[in-house]
């Protein structure tokens, strides 16, 4: 049945109202990014303004952007790698042997508060003089991007039906022969999704950075305070670095965004 | 165990360690992960079991007295700092729930039919969520700040005075939690989405040969139906809004402003632990924390086997 004609016209309106409200605050990021700090404070120039890139000149240039740039990427990257690699059979095993108790120690992590784990990491992590180094940083991000790899992983292998795997024991493969040539090569789509969730959420990591990270090894959500002073605002600048921060994670999503909705919903279904 | 015969019936196993390997498959597999995560987890929170039944301060390494449970006590008697956060993690969790929840549920609804540019909503839909929740809460502090702020603008064309926002005692909190909606709207709307999308056409169509409105059968067919996959984002939403801290540091700094106006459980721990170095009360908050997020969990999992039992 066709929806009536007032309910298409209203849900016209509604979305558009929807869908202004949730991109015209990006929009006016990426604006006053591009403005000079007079034209942020002239309300007459809020749309009609000669765009600069001197903010992002200072943000990448002055500011030392460039390494944290590198520092997030490379804790977001290697985190992930090592939890897919950890993750990837624990997430097996405990969908075939139906191990609900111990998946529900790694999803334990999501639950607790990070700020009651964070005192004890300090202090053993300092005692072996590892804070500020990348190492630390990976580990602290891996305890958020392992859970959602299990949490995801097992959901994907609990819909993969078994029967490719017993055909592959009878031809006689091993059963971790099995999981490497048969099961792996099958869940290529579950293993992008919980890749790309696991880097998202790293790349968009504070807490842990906060503490755990220090001048040289901190990532981009703690380098964006560098523009926020106990005075004043730069507020060009501030506006260039959560562009920066934001706009490659939000383009990298938009690209696999099949893969990031099935991530995010993921056990949504299953009751 | 079944597994050794699998393994007999399958190809002979050449190297013996292969073998034992094979065979200890579900713990080999298991045990990484599970070593790491439990590494991480089980002995901080033991540790910080201890830490709350001590007077430490200062640094974790200076010496610390055992005083049992006298830091509890002078925690929950505590209504200058501890309670207006229990009270505001509350009034933050429940009222950026409630918004999600509602507004989530008629945006999705709104989507649940394929019509054309449905795309475009959903890429609009996306980038709040993937967005950096620090960079979100800097965004939001310049478009609510009080003097060149766009908000009090768009108010100005309505012929409504500006307001705080961020910057007011009483309107901070909300403020924050307008910014929590913005940005989790859209998971609740992806999560329910997802669930619509899966209910089967039979009752639909079943309720409309019985002429039942279209809020008839939102409010006896969908919303039943739907209900696992609600306490899902429910669940999910709450646990993380419980929680929230990013948005809370980057719009009001440390201590939730010069008031405390949003210092919830969270960022008051943060700051005991991290700003005053009070790790033996710090731990207190925490533990106390804890238990209301186990509590709030448990409280909605029972209601939810209860209405699968019923």
């Amino acid at each position: 049945m066709k929806p009536s004609l007032a309910y298409r016209v209203f849900r016209v309106v509604a979305l558009t109202v929807v869908v202004l409200s949730l991109v015209a605050p990006l929009v006016w990021m990426v604006a006053a990014s591009l403005k000079t700090n007079v034209d942020i404070y002239d309300s007459s120039k809020a749309l009609a303004f000669s765009p600069t890139l001197d903010n992002y000149g200072k943000v990448l240039q002055q500011a030392n952007y460039i390494q944290f740039i590198f520092n997030s990427f490379w804790v977001a990257f290697v985190a992930t790698v090592a939890s897919l690699i950890l993750g990837l059979p624990a997430a097996y095993s405990m969908s075939r042997f139906n191990m609900r108790k111990s998946a529900l120690v790694v999803l334990m992590a999501r639950i607790i508060p990070g700020v009651s784990l964070l005192v004890p990491w300090y202090y053993v992590f300092s005692n072996l003089r590892m804070v500020g180094g990348y190492e630390v940083l990976i580990i602290s991000h891996m305890f958020v991007s392992l859970p959602l790899v299990v949490y995801i992983m097992m959901g994907y292998f609990d819909s993969l039906p078994t029967e490719l795997e017993e055909a592959a024991l009878v031809d006689g493969l091993t059963h971790i022969g099995a999981f490497r040539r048969i099961t792996l090569p099958l869940s290529v789509p579950g293993i992008a999704t919980a890749g790309i969730l696991s880097f998202i959420f790293s790349w968009n990591n504070f807490m842990f950075a906060l503490v755990l990270s220090d001048a040289n090894t901190k990532t981009l959500p703690v380098a964006i305070f560098d523009f926020v002073g106990y005075a004043s605002i730069d507020w060009g600048g501030l506006m260039a670095a959560t562009t920066v921060v934001t706009l490659p994670i939000m383009v990298i999503a938009l690209f696999v965004q099949k893969y990031v909705v099935s991530g995010l919903t993921a056990g949504a279904t299953k009751g | 165990m079944a597994t050794t015969t699998e393994a007999q019936r399958g190809a002979p196993l050449t190297p013996g360690w292969a073998r034992w390997a094979n065979d200890h498959r579900k713990w080999l597999f298991a045990a990484p992960a599970m070593t790491f995560v439990a590494g991480l987890l089980v002995f901080p929170l033991a540790w910080t079991v201890y830490l709350s039944l001590t007077d430490s301060e200062g640094s974790v390494r200076a010496d610390s007295e055992f005083i049992g449970l006298r830091n509890y006590i002078s925690v929950l008697t505590d209504t200058d700092r501890f309670w207006p956060a229990v009270g505001r993690t509350a009034t933050f969790t429940g009222a950026a729930l409630l918004f999600e929840m509602v507004l989530g549920m008629a945006i999705a609804l709104l989507l649940w039919r394929p019509f054309k540019g449905q795309k475009w909503v959903r890429v609009a839909i996306l980038l709040p969520l993937v967005a950096t929740p620090v960079a979100v809460g800097m965004m939001w502090r310049l478009i609510f700040d009080p003097n060149i702020g766009m908000a009090n603008q768009v108010l100005g064309w309505f012929g409504i005075g500006p307001q705080p926002w961020l910057a007011g005692e009483h309107t901070a909190l909300p403020t924050t939690i307008f910014i929590d909606v913005w940005q989790w709207t859209p998971m609740v709307v992806l999560i329910l989405l997802a669930g619509l999308t899966s209910l089967s056409e039979e009752p639909q169509e079943a309720a409309r040969i019985d002429g039942a409105s279209t809020w008839q059968r939102f409010r006896h067919v969908t919303l039943p139906l739907l209900m696992p996959t609600v306490t899902v984002a429910i669940l999910l939403r709450g646990i993380d809004a419980l929680k929230t801290f990013d948005i809370l540091y980057a719009t009001k700094g440390r201590g939730g402003g010069s008031f405390h106006e949003v210092e919830t459980l969270n960022v008051y721990a943060y700051g005991l632990s991290f700003d005053y170095n009070k790790y033996g009360v710090s731990s207190t908050v925490l533990i106390l924390f804890f238990l209301i997020i186990i509590g709030a969990m448990w409280a909605l999992t029972a209601r939810r086997s209860k209405e699968e039992r019923a």
